[in-house]
């Protein structure tokens, strides 16, 4: 696992797996309670903080800019992509706020949905931040034409996969800069290199260190569920499914069939509507024939691998998160798939 | 001037109680002084090393309860290095010797020992109230002292403490005769307690209010306990985890649903969501609730809770309750006065849910909040403008967010603006503590308008001599300042040396003062000890134009200290 930018830990609102609320609802609900949609993902948390007004034309924008993102390979909480930027920019052309003089409209916003609100892909914060560092408004541009240089549906894929192997790196404290670094200087290489930062008394840090390990290690003392995030190439927003709630992988793979099958948009196979029914072994083939979608997982060392095949109970052990992958994506993995579900057959 | 004789005085006294006032009685003219004095029963100590226990002793005869603080502030944050200081004993020892009726001694930030525990427990027999808050040095063994010696024993408060817990049974030395408890907080311990024990000395403690229990104590047993104690008025869960439908968690729904006096609520150190519903009853008459340890809650579960809680004056809560929840917390908590988000997960990856967008919520909703601690992911100048507006009565306003230099989110400025409209909208602001990416305009601000600032943290912030000078010109009742990884220097420290002698203390570290200039003012004020850390170097670089890492300087009437290891310099 590579380690990974800490850039990423503050401008992306991303998920995170031990995080125990369910962060891509709370999301969603704030979109609709936001003075103005920016739900170009569903996802903006800054939405919030887009006052009043945007010009009439950003409807007809916005509403393109849905379409485009749907069509976003989103991985784990969001991923930017350069043509999402490109519009995006053309939006910010308002003043947040009354009080405060914007001089780079266009920049900021979209610096801000960056930064805060939306969650991004680990590489665009490498990619798009030239050194991770801001100063102030004028290095604005210079992070814009990065990224809308770039339009590497490759980078973006690798996006989910670093994004997730990334969290549990975090503390290495890999010397690169967050991107939202001071003008002074001074600003620390990252979270974990320094000391006293946050300022919580070490009591509390403690107390609440070992809680989290025992709630994660041990599992007893959440005997009744045991969530972990489903996201799927494709959609814009995750979910969250309870693994202790279903006995076998069929169970599973129906209601997440259900949760997902408005993004599917027709692409369960050839049975062409998208299913209630409960997902066969027949069905299963087809997906993975026809569709090119694969359930893949990510166990505790990180690795990816393919649903099916371990036992269940040994796969909830392990499995902490759930993805469901285009084919093309698991080229390593499909052949050996469709094998092994001929030979469930 | 004595129009009346001394016991009418000291009768007029008795209602002068806080610390400040009866100093200022004091200096009025000798006989007050001397009436003052000999009345005097409560005395607070802000800095232990500022005066000699003797001293004390000697001025107040009468003193009965004694509040004492070690520590600088930023020893909570790993920044002061493990031994510096902050011993008890020599106080214990001193009023030990004394004739003094010790009754109370609250103690925070101090390193106490089993020794000094079990001295303290022997000499007063009047003893009642021992509050320990973050100290550190000690044993359960030493708690079995005092357990077992202070007959009139009455509060034994742990908050937060390092407790080395030798798992014996010192609950057992409580004796049988001991039914004086009124409030016990064992919260901070780590180990495992003798549940029968517990429940012994609960059931024999008729007035007992308030209980706070540690993990250790399941379900069950604070389901027998709460049988017995339909009085409580502070009740601190220890682990709350059950299946939800078991035959104790019933029982504990049913027994909690009697407990109605019941006003402040924490603990939960373990929790399962789906026992949560239990304490719903209590919701509707809680003044305080702290659910800032409790990690297993999500958001959702704690809107659910929090809507039943419509008294709520004071919350203490872990980020995890999204800016949506702050959103029903300021719908449903208008008597809100004291808010605290803690972030649950502070090293690890992710951004915080919690925003600036909670914080403008809740001043919307909460207009009586006078006391705010926020870690937040992210904040804007805008909205911190809002909150001003909307909450003119801070009193403590304490922002963090998680990058310490993290700008504006929307506009990428600096927060000055921001911090400036909090201290200029909010005249009453005695504690201010802010992070973000912060300029020296800040500082103009604060020195402009923050009259009754006593207390001011700045991290990561500043960019000139300026902005330090604009706070110690400006503020005329800053008490206590303390400073790090800001690039203030030695034109600062040294242009107003008189200032120091009008605060408790000042800390800098990571700045850019150097040796020489400390030794500077170490020279020019005698009355103050000038303390140099270097956590490294046993010995000291002698080089004058060298950078100080750590330096903390207080006045003082008892000169160097004794107790100061040797990584520690007083100049």
């Amino acid at each position: 696992m590579s380690p990974p930018v800490l850039t990423a830990q503050e401008e992306g609102q991303s998920n995170h797996s031990t995080i125990t609320s369910s962060r891509s609802e709370d999301r969603i609900s704030q979109n609709v309670t936001a003075l103005k949609e920016r739900n170009y993902l569903g996802l903006s948390d800054c939405s919030s903080v887009d006052s009043s007004t945007v010009p009439s034309d950003s409807d007809e924008k916005r509403n393109n800019l849905n379409l485009k993102a749907t069509e976003l390979r989103l991985g784990l909480p969001g991923s930017q992509s350069p043509e999402r930027d490109d519009s995006s920019t053309k939006l910010d052309e308002k003043p947040l706020f009354p009080l405060l003089p914007t001089k780079d409209g266009i920049c900021l916003l979209s610096q801000k949905t960056v930064i805060t609100g939306n969650k991004r892909g680990f590489s665009d914060t490498i990619d798009g931040f030239p050194e991770g560092k801001f100063p102030g408004t004028s290095g604005v541009n210079v992070l814009l034409s990065p990224r809308s240089a770039r339009a590497q549906p490759t980078t973006t894929k690798e996006m989910p996969t670093k994004v997730l192997q990334e969290r549990p790196c975090a503390t290495n404290g890999t010397g690169h800069n967050k991107t939202d670094a001071s003008i002074g200087g001074s600003a620390p290489a990252s979270k974990a290199q320094v000391v006293g930062w946050p300022p919580i008394r070490s009591f509390r840090k403690n107390s609440l260190a070992v809680t989290s390990k025992n709630n994660e290690v041990d599992g007893k003392l959440s005997p009744a569920a045991l969530f972990v995030k489903v996201s799927m190439d494709g959609a814009p927003y995750l979910r969250k499914v309870d693994l202790r709630s279903y006995n076998t992988y069929q169970d599973l793979s129906s209601a997440l069939e259900k949760m997902f099958s408005c993004f599917t948009l027709g692409q369960c196979g050839s049975h062409g509507a998208p299913g209630r029914e409960m997902l066969s072994e027949s069905k299963l083939r087809d997906l993975l024939h026809g569709s090119e979608y694969v359930l893949t997982y990510e166990d505790k060392d990180g690795d990816w691998m393919l649903v099916g095949d371990v036992p269940w109970e040994m796969f909830i052990d392990t499995c902490k998160r759930l993805k469901i992958m285009k084919g093309s994506d698991a080229i390593g993995l499909a052949p050996r798939a469709m094998e092994k579900s001929k030979n469930r057959c | 001037m004595n129009y009346f004789p001394d016991e009418v005085l000291e009768h007029v006294f008795d209602y002068v109680t806080s610390h400040r006032d009866r100093n200022a009685v004091s200096l009025v003219c000798k006989s007050w002084y001397r009436v003052e004095r000999c009345s005097r029963q409560r005395v607070f100590i802000g800095n232990c090393y500022s005066i000699s226990p003797e001293r004390v002793i000697q001025r107040f005869p009468g003193l009965k309860s004694l509040t004492l603080k070690g520590k600088p502030h930023f020893a909570d944050f790993n920044l002061v290095p493990h031994e510096w200081g902050g011993y008890v004993s020599p106080w214990i020892e001193a009023l030990a010797k004394s004739r003094v009726g010790l009754e109370e001694l609250k103690l925070k930030r101090m390193v106490v020992s089993d020794d000094s525990l079990e001295l303290l427990s022997y000499s007063f027999p009047n003893f009642k109230s021992l509050v320990l808050v973050s100290c550190e040095g000690f044993t359960t063994d030493g708690l079995a002292a005092i357990a077992a010696n202070c007959r009139l024993l009455r509060d034994l408060d742990l908050q937060e403490n390092e407790i080395d817990d030798h798992r014996g049974q010192w609950l057992n030395c409580f004796p049988d005769s001991c039914t004086s408890l009124v409030s016990l907080n064992i919260a901070c311990l780590k180990g495992d307690i003798n549940l029968g024990a517990l429940e012994r000395l609960v059931a024999r403690s008729p007035n007992l209010k308030s209980l706070k229990l540690n993990r250790a104590v399941p379900l069950d047993t604070l389901q027998r306990i709460l049988m017995r104690t339909p009085q409580l008025t502070d009740l601190g869960t220890g682990s709350f985890v059950d299946e939800p439908d078991s035959e104790a968690y019933f029982k504990l729904k049913h027994t909690i649903s009697k407990c109605r006096s019941i006003t402040s609520l924490c603990g939960f150190l373990e929790v399962s969501p789906h026992c949560l519903p239990a304490v719903y009853p209590l919701c509707s008459n809680l003044t305080s609730l702290n659910l800032s340890y409790a990690v297993g809650l999500q958001g959702s579960d704690l809107m659910k809770l929090i809507r039943h809680c419509v008294k709520l004056q004071r919350l203490w809560i872990l980020d995890s309750i999204g800016d949506d929840g702050l959103c029903v917390v300021a719908c449903t908590c208008k008597d809100l006065q004291e808010l605290r988000v803690f972030p649950s997960l502070p090293f690890e990856a992710g951004p915080s849910p919690v925003t600036e967008r909670g914080l403008v919520a809740i001043s919307v909703g909460c207009p009586k909040l006078h006391s705010l601690l926020y870690f937040c992911q992210q904040m804007t100048n805008a909205a911190l403008i809002t909150v001003a507006k909307n909450c003119p009565n801070f009193i403590r306003f304490r922002l963090c967010t998680l990058d310490p230099t993290k700008p504006d989110a929307d506009t990428m400025q600096p927060l000055d603006e921001g911090f400036g409209a909090i201290v200029q909208s909010c005249r009453r602001l005695r504690r201010l503590s802010m992070s973000g990416l912060l300029t020296d305009r800040v500082f103009l601000y604060i020195g402009m308008y923050a009259e009754q600032l006593e207390m001011l943290s700045v991290a990561f912030a500043g960019e000139s001599d300026k902005g330090m000078l604009y706070v110690l010109n400006g503020c005329k009742k800053i008490r206590k300042l303390e400073i790090r990884d800001s690039p203030f220097g030695n034109m600062a420290l040294l242009n107003d040396v008189g200032k120091y002698e009008t605060m408790r203390s000042l800390w800098m570290s990571s700045c850019e003062v150097t040796l020489g200039a400390c030794k500077t003012l170490a020279r020019k004020m005698p009355r103050l000890n000038v303390e140099i850390m270097n956590e490294n170097e046993v010995e000291f670089n002698l080089d004058d134009a060298q950078k100080v890492d750590r330096m903390y300087l207080y006045r003082s009437l008892t000169g160097k200290r004794k107790d100061a290891p040797d990584f520690v310099w007083t100049l």
